[in-house]
């Protein structure tokens, strides 16, 4: 692959998102997603405990944070697959705060899991025909009678393959998901959550176990969904990816949120460096963090 | 594989699922006590091959509407006499059977004169038998309310004792291997036809033919892992498929079993002990308290090793997390044998004295019970022996005490539509903890 | 021996009401396990709802025959309803418990003495054959030939069980052929991927649910449709045995349930016919023809074993399908 030779595109980064000085729970200009007061305890463990934060739209926020910061913990909350002790939330100023996981994804909200879920046994395509909305063959009913959805179900194949063109999986379009590597079943991933056609797409840990050749081509990917005007919010362990990508970031220690802001502002943040490393101020947390070379613009 | 569960569901969605499982017990057991006073059969069971009949007369005069229940093998049916004073029971087997009359349906004043109102008859060579009761002006030996609640406590706790024997065995194989194994209910009676072998057919002293039972549970034990299921762990079958695998098994040896005792009932020798009133209206027989002190001694020195040796630290340690406790240096393998092996002599155990609590030993005995085996273990909760103890006493107890309320044959129907509420609920057991999820 | 009465006997049981029963019973269970990875173990609950549904609607109610068959139905999705709301988010093993606990309720609620006016207890139920004979639209006459020769009333019973059982095929084969089989092949493998696609997972088990229960129900229905309906064949052994048909067939196919149900009955047939005559010249000895005929119980059971262990996709099935999902 010739990616290793090219130069990672320059990414063009939005600013001004944030309302007044920077500082955890700073109010954003326009928020897509606003948490308050959500806690969520396992046993003795807090694993959560986000007083207020704001998510902006249209731009691509980055949830990084040492192991245990409770980062998944928080992404399963907001996307219905946990439910809190305590607290509140909005999506596009509505109340989602215990709606269950299937509602939200049909609202405009779509995540991808660490551990990926291609569905083996169906093909590719199939997968992707699964992540459409609004299938009148998916009731039981219609479903007896192929005259109610033949034809919407051609238009859903002939959507999927444009994306699958885009991600290059279209070849693969008849095999099962099962006999695809590891890196083109984050892509299917990938490819089918943006069947729905969402506002906001969640990723978590979208470069886990993707070979680095593959690494380049899942960022630019993740760039087009920006280009297209929706809200991207990944969280990820890789400091230098983060950099390169996000236009906002937030860092998560211990269930709290201890710094947010643009990348550079967060990078150099003490209590960040302190979150990671503990006394180490002086060691780049890039170096230590990263997968991918120091991206330098 | 769920990431979390029940996540998906906020409280007004968890509602319904209880006030759905609430209702349909509480609609379960309306069936069963509504039409039962409605259900004015004097004759009963019209479709087996023997019987028990007789007449209910007050001085020459029938008394009509009286109550009499037959019992045993594990069979049980109500009749009420008709306006002639005449009831007749089919039965399914030539054996002994109680026979008893509610004096509580008597008029008053009278009560039965001789021999009692808990009978025992056996059915004749011609098939069939008579038993009269004699009433007449007396004093009745009233059971009242409490004192048979009583007995019926009493003869729930041995029932409980035996069903905990097995219901050990049966979470220890769960707890290390995950694997639900059906087949557990014929390691019961396994036990139980060993010792007939060697006690009726051989005639030996009963005492050696309980040990060598015990000792062919243990062989019988470490055949299924070495032969089994540890050849099919190590292929890396999944737990449903050798949950599949215990049940094929359990059919394969239940129907074995068919073909080397047949249908019938044989009876240990020993089974018709007396039964000696104690208090009350509670009457054991020597087995029965034998019964029961093996049982407990049994159960404690069990929960004991389970705590204090060296193998029961790692058998509890297996149960919490295999991988880990492989990492720490337990031969894992070698645990396993040894739970199997000792799964399989309690259930052995659990065999032999259910074969004198029902009493009589049967190619199905232990299917009859496996589902309440599983409501012990349930109820019971992934933790220790005693918990379990707990458990089964309770569905023994249930069981033996709901035969009050509702009809005898719907006796074992409390305790499972508890094993579906607990497992609804609260599937970690009344004791146990609530497991951190995903 | 008489291998003209045998071969007779057991081919005569390919075309028989209880072999249509039993296809129809593994057809729904293909849908809750094959399809949607329900371990439904109390299939024969189902059956036992349809049953004595059709057979108490007719004798306690005065349904027509059709009537009462309706009511089977509806029993069946009741109980499917009632079963599915509290045991559907359980894990694999539980919900295989609660089922064959549910199912063995139902059979001593029926069997119980305290409802024998209703359920003829232990006795069962019969005499409700009218409203359907006086429905047959074949006249009085001998139809079929060799070992399926069939009067007028069996021949009424085959013709409906077929076209029920083919009706009930063109309903599964569309059903898994559509959007909607793609969202349940996509639950069975993984509900969390589903989920988060949008799709109402609780609402398609129950769907599931509810639409294999059916199915089993009219197996139940017609299973009954000649003879009697008794508590004691509706025991879990009988939801084992349309287990071991199913995964023989393949689980997950639309015609396994069908192949694995013929080859079943018609090799039970078969045993039951064999064995006793083995017995009687001579070639078995040191067995009575009872026991004989207890040995093929014993098969089923290993059968069962051998094909969980060796070839779990049965039949007709694809290894790739992976029938169970770890």
């Amino acid at each position: 692959m010739s990616s290793k030779n090219q130069k990672p595109q320059s990414v063009e980064k939005t600013t001004g998102l944030h309302v007044g000085e920077i500082e955890p729970g700073v109010k954003k200009v326009d928020p897509i997603i606003t948490i308050d007061k959500v806690h969520r305890q396992f046993g003795g463990l807090t694993a959560v405990d986000v007083d207020h934060l704001e998510i902006p739209r249209g731009v691509i926020t980055a949830l990084i944070g040492p192991n245990g910061a409770g980062k998944t913990t928080l992404f399963n909350l907001l996307t219905g697959f946990d439910k809190p002790d305590t607290g509140e939330w909005t999506f596009d100023g509505e109340n989602i705060a215990g709606v269950p996981a299937y509602k939200l994804a049909q609202k405009g909200q779509v995540r991808t899991f660490q551990l990926t879920k291609a569905l083996g046994l169906l093909t590719v395509l199939e997968n992707m025909k699964l992540g459409a909305k609004h299938q009148t063959g998916e009731r039981f009913l219609s479903s007896l009678f192929p005259f109610f959805w033949k034809k919407q179900d051609e238009e859903i194949g002939e959507k999927a393959m444009g994306l699958l063109k885009k991600f290059k999986l279209d070849a693969k379009k008849d095999d099962f998901a099962a006999s695809l590597s590891g890196g083109q079943r984050k892509l299917l991933e990938m490819a089918r959550a943006l069947m729905s056609d969402p506002e906001l797409v969640m990723l978590d840990e979208p470069m886990a176990g993707v070979n680095p050749a593959l690494t380049q081509s899942l960022l630019d990917h993740i760039l087009d969904l920006k280009k297209e005007g929706m809200t991207v919010l990944f969280v990820e362990h890789d400091m230098h990816m983060v950099s390169h990508i996000a236009d906002w970031v937030v860092v998560l220690a211990e269930g709290r949120v201890v710094a947010e802001g643009p990348p550079d502002v967060v990078m150099k943040n003490p209590a960040v460096i302190d979150a990671y490393l503990g006394s180490h101020q002086d060691v780049d947390l890039g170096a230590v963090t990263g997968r991918i070379p120091k991206v330098s613009e | 594989m769920e990431l979390v569960r029940g996540a998906e569901q906020t409280l007004s969605q968890k509602l319904p699922q209880w006030i759905v499982v609430t209702l349909v017990t509480l609609l379960a057991f309306f069936l069963a006590v509504g039409p039962a006073s409605s259900a004015h059969a004097d004759e009963v069971g019209t479709e087996y091959d023997f019987t028990i009949s007789g007449n209910v007369k007050n001085e020459g005069e029938p008394i009509g509407d009286v109550r009499i229940v037959v019992d045993g093998n594990g069979y049980t049916a109500e009749v009420r006499t008709g306006d002639d004073g005449k009831w007749k029971v089919g039965v399914p087997e030539r054996a002994v059977y109680n026979v008893f009359l509610d004096q509580n349906t008597l008029p008053e004043g009278i009560a039965v004169l001789e021999g009692g109102d808990n009978q025992q008859v056996e059915i004749g060579p011609g098939g069939s038998v008579v038993k009269n009761f004699f009433i007449g002006e007396g004093e009745r030996q009233t059971t009242s309310v409490a004192d048979q609640l009583i007995s019926r406590l009493i003869y729930g706790l041995n029932f409980g004792l035996m069903l905990a024997l097995a219901a050990i065995g049966l979470s220890l194989v769960y707890g290390t291997t995950g694997l639900s194994n059906f087949a557990h209910a014929e390691m019961v009676t396994f036990g139980a036809i060993v010792a007939m072998v060697f006690g009726v057919i051989l005639e030996w002293p009963m005492w050696i033919s309980i040990i060598l039972a015990i000792a062919a549970s243990a062989g019988i034990g470490w055949v299924q892992d070495a032969g089994l299921w540890a050849p099919l762990r190590k292929k890396g079958l999944g737990l449903v498929q050798l949950m599949i695998v215990s049940i094929g098994l359990s059919l394969a040896v239940r129907y074995i079993f068919q073909f080397a005792v047949g249908g019938g009932t044989i009876q240990l020798p020993g089974s018709g002990a007396a039964k000696i009133p104690l208090f009350g209206a509670v009457a054991l027989s020597t087995i029965d308290l034998a019964s029961m002190a093996i049982s407990l001694v049994v159960i404690l020195a069990f929960a004991l090793w389970l705590i204090f040796s060296r193998i029961g630290k790692a058998t509890r340690a297996i149960s919490d997390n295999a991988s880990l406790a492989a990492a720490s240096g337990i031969d894992v393998d070698r645990v396993i044998r040894i739970v199997w092996i000792l799964a399989s002599m309690l259930a052995g155990l659990a065999g032999i004295l259910w074969a004198y609590f029902r009493p009589g030993i049967k190619w199905d005995m232990g299917e009859k019970i496996l589902l309440l085996m599983f409501a012990a273990v349930v109820l019971g909760g992934l933790g220790t022996a005693l918990e379990k103890l707990i458990g089964a006493i309770i569905v023994g107890v249930l069981v033996e005490t709901s035969a009050m309320v509702i009809p005898s044959d719907l006796k074992y129907v409390g305790a499972l539509s508890l094993l579906i509420i607990i497992l609804v609920v609260r599937p970690q057991g009344l004791l146990g903890r609530k497991e951190r999820i995903g | 021996m008489d291998w003209g009465s045998i071969l007779s006997n057991t081919a005569q049981q390919l075309l028989s009401p209880a072999t249509m029963a039993f296809a129809l019973a593994a057809l729904g269970l293909a849908i809750h396990f094959g399809f949607a990875g329900l371990l439904n173990m109390g299939i024969a609950g189902f059956m036992a709802v349809g049953a004595y549904g059709y057979a108490i609607s007719i004798l306690t109610f005065g349904f027509p025959w059709w009537g009462a068959a309706l009511v089977g139905i509806v029993a069946s999705v009741i109980l499917a309803i009632i079963m599915g709301i509290p045991t559907l988010r359980l894990r694999g093993d539980y919900l295989a418990i609660v089922t064959i606990a549910g199912a063995e309720i139902l059979r001593l609620l029926f069997l119980t003495t305290a409802n024998q006016e209703i359920t003829g207890s232990a006795d069962g139920l019969f005499g409700y054959h009218a409203s359907f004979r006086a429905a047959n639209p074949f006249p009085e006459g001998t139809y079929g030939f060799g070992p399926w020769t069939y009067n007028e009333v069996e021949f009424w019973v085959l013709v409906l069980g077929l076209i029920l059982l083919g009706l009930a095929v063109l309903f599964v084969w569309r059903l898994i052929h559509s959007p909607w089989g793609r969202v349940i092949k996509g639950i069975r493998e993984d509900e969390d991927a589903v989920r988060a696609l949008g799709k109402n997972v609780f609402s398609y088990k129950m769907q599931a649910l509810i639409i294999g229960g059916v199915i089993a129900a009219i197996g139940g229905i017609v299973y009954a449709l000649p003879s009697a309906v008794n508590p004691n064949v509706y025991v879990t052994s009988l939801t084992f045995f349309v287990w071991t048909a199913l995964l023989l067939g393949g689980a997950a196919t639309v015609f396994g349930p069908l192949l694995g149900a013929i080859i079943f009955w018609v090799l039970q047939a078969f045993l039951s016919n064999v064995l006793p005559a083995l017995v009687s010249s001579g070639i078995l000895p040191f067995v009575t023809s009872q026991q004989a005929a207890t040995l093929r119980f014993v098969l089923v059971g290993v059968g069962l074993v051998l094909l969980v262990v060796f070839r779990p996709q049965g039949i007709l099935g694809d290894k790739r399908e992976l029938t169970f999902v770890k």
